[in-house]
């Protein structure tokens, strides 16, 4: 049983002096430097996938080294925060992080790609694990996560870019927070490898990032032309009513990459 | 979340934060009529919590370090993973460290331990100290501003 009992002394909207520990407040503040931070970033382009292992990595780290050879300021934002990948096919796992007052500045990797990544920052060979008082626990760990992405949004200084590309864990999880922290909805492209089993998967993926203000660039189709079998590319282009951007073969040549480049 | 002086029918305004090292955290709230202290006491859990949103309870009174989450709660991190910027003049190391005082230091997270090292040892050399000592790093914290260092 719930008894609503009036108290005898003044509730919280009858206080009138502001909440002072301010956590309202600071959220707001929050959201306001991770849009001040991307206020000379003309786009960001989150790169996922239903699927693990399609490609999403790779795709991302050489359409962005495409993007820096034709001149154009381009960062790349390692958002799988467990299993970074984008250092190293970057050729920049050796580069470190820098302190710049209030910011924290991205290292240059190959082409004069900006990058941030957690590869950065953890200790070789050791999986990214956190201290805490309840380690284990995945609600405690996926706030941890929260709390990186959101520093790596609100505190690295990215300067002016033509375009951010951020490379996603496989999961809907990391584009949520992602797409809560960003000023303006986030545009997407889904790679997918052409079977059914993917299609289907990125099919669930990308419907559930659209409804979370996912804007749909297109779609990638990567190793195509080996073993894999399938049309997963043109049935999703159909579906979801956006372009195939590009279909990638195993090894491919730049070509490929200088042509999704400009359509991004 | 606000606290009201029952008494005095005042709301208590925000005193002073309180993090006494064993992953709990402390505020104290004072209310501007009678001076009466109530203190908010948190368990790891709920410091965690609050500190993971990045917001501190009683606003954000100390200046905010980039990837201050980050640095306190990655395990694995490797040491000095952030790099200083170049400085103009790098300080002299004639400073020496007590054992007392690098048992103190070795427990700071291993992310931000060169750079905390780094603060105490200008804070000695500015002011001639010879050794650094728990009390020299207590000193430093308070003047400073280290709060949680
Ligand atoms: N077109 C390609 N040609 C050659 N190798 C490729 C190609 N696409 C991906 N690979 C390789 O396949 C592996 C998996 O790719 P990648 O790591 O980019 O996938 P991912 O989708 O990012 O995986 P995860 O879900 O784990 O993040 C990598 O070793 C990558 O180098
Ligand atoms: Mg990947
Ligand atoms: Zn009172």
């Amino acid at each position: 049983m719930i008894c609503i009992v009036r108290p005898s002394f003044r509730t919280y909207h009858e206080l009138s002096e502001p909440d002072s520990s301010g956590v309202v407040d600071q959220i707001g503040a929050q959201r306001r430097r991770v849009a001040d931070r991307l206020s000379y970033v003309r786009r960001v382009v989150a790169v996922m996938s239903g699927k693990g292992g399609v490609g999403k990595s790779f795709v991302t780290a050489h359409l962005a080294r495409a993007v820096a050879r034709v001149g154009r300021p381009v960062g790349l934002l390692d958002a799988d925060l467990d299993g970074p990948t984008a250092a190293r096919l970057l050729d920049a796992r050796e580069r470190r992080l820098t302190l710049d007052g209030d910011a924290v500045l991205p290292v240059a990797a190959a082409e004069g790609v900006k990058l941030v990544s957690m590869d950065q920052l953890l200790a070789d060979g050791r999986a990214l694990a956190f201290t805490g008082p309840d380690r284990d626990s995945h609600v405690w760990r996926g706030t941890l996560e929260a709390a990186a992405l959101r520093e790596f949004l609100a505190d690295v200084a990215w300067g002016a870019l033509d375009v951010l590309l951020v490379d996603l864990p496989p999961g809907l999880q990391r584009f949520q927070q992602l797409a809560e922290l960003l000023p303006a909805p986030a545009s997407v492209i889904t790679v997918t490898i052409p079977t059914p089993e993917s299609r289907d998967a990125v099919r669930r993926a990308l419907g559930a990032a659209i409804g979370h203000g996912a804007r749909p660039l297109g779609i990638v189709e990567n190793m195509v032309g080996g073993a894999f079998h399938g049309d997963a590319a043109d049935a999703l282009a159909e579906e979801f009513g956006v372009p195939v951007l590009a279909r990638v073969p195993f090894h491919p040549p730049d070509a490929v990459w200088t042509d999704l480049a400009a359509r991004v | 979340m606000k606290f009201l002086c029952v008494e005095c029918d005042r709301q208590m305004m925000f005193d002073e934060r309180q993090l006494p090292g064993d992953g709990t955290f402390a505020a104290a709230f004072k209310c501007p009529a009678c001076g009466r202290v109530v203190a908010m006491l948190a368990n790891p859990m709920e410091t965690q919590l609050v500190a993971s949103l990045g917001v501190k309870i009683g606003g954000d009174t100390i200046g905010e370090q980039p990837f201050e989450m980050i640095r306190a709660t990655v395990a694995t991190a490797k040491d000095d993973a952030l790099r200083e910027p170049i400085r103009e003049a790098p300080s002299r190391t004639g400073v020496r460290w007590s054992a007392e005082a690098l048992e103190r230091l070795s427990r700071v997270p291993a992310f931000v331990r060169g750079m905390v090292k780094r603060i105490y040892a200008e804070y000695a050399e500015e002011r001639g100290i010879a050794e650094i000592t728990p009390a020299v790093m207590d000193r430093a914290r308070t003047e400073l501003g280290l709060e949680g260092m």
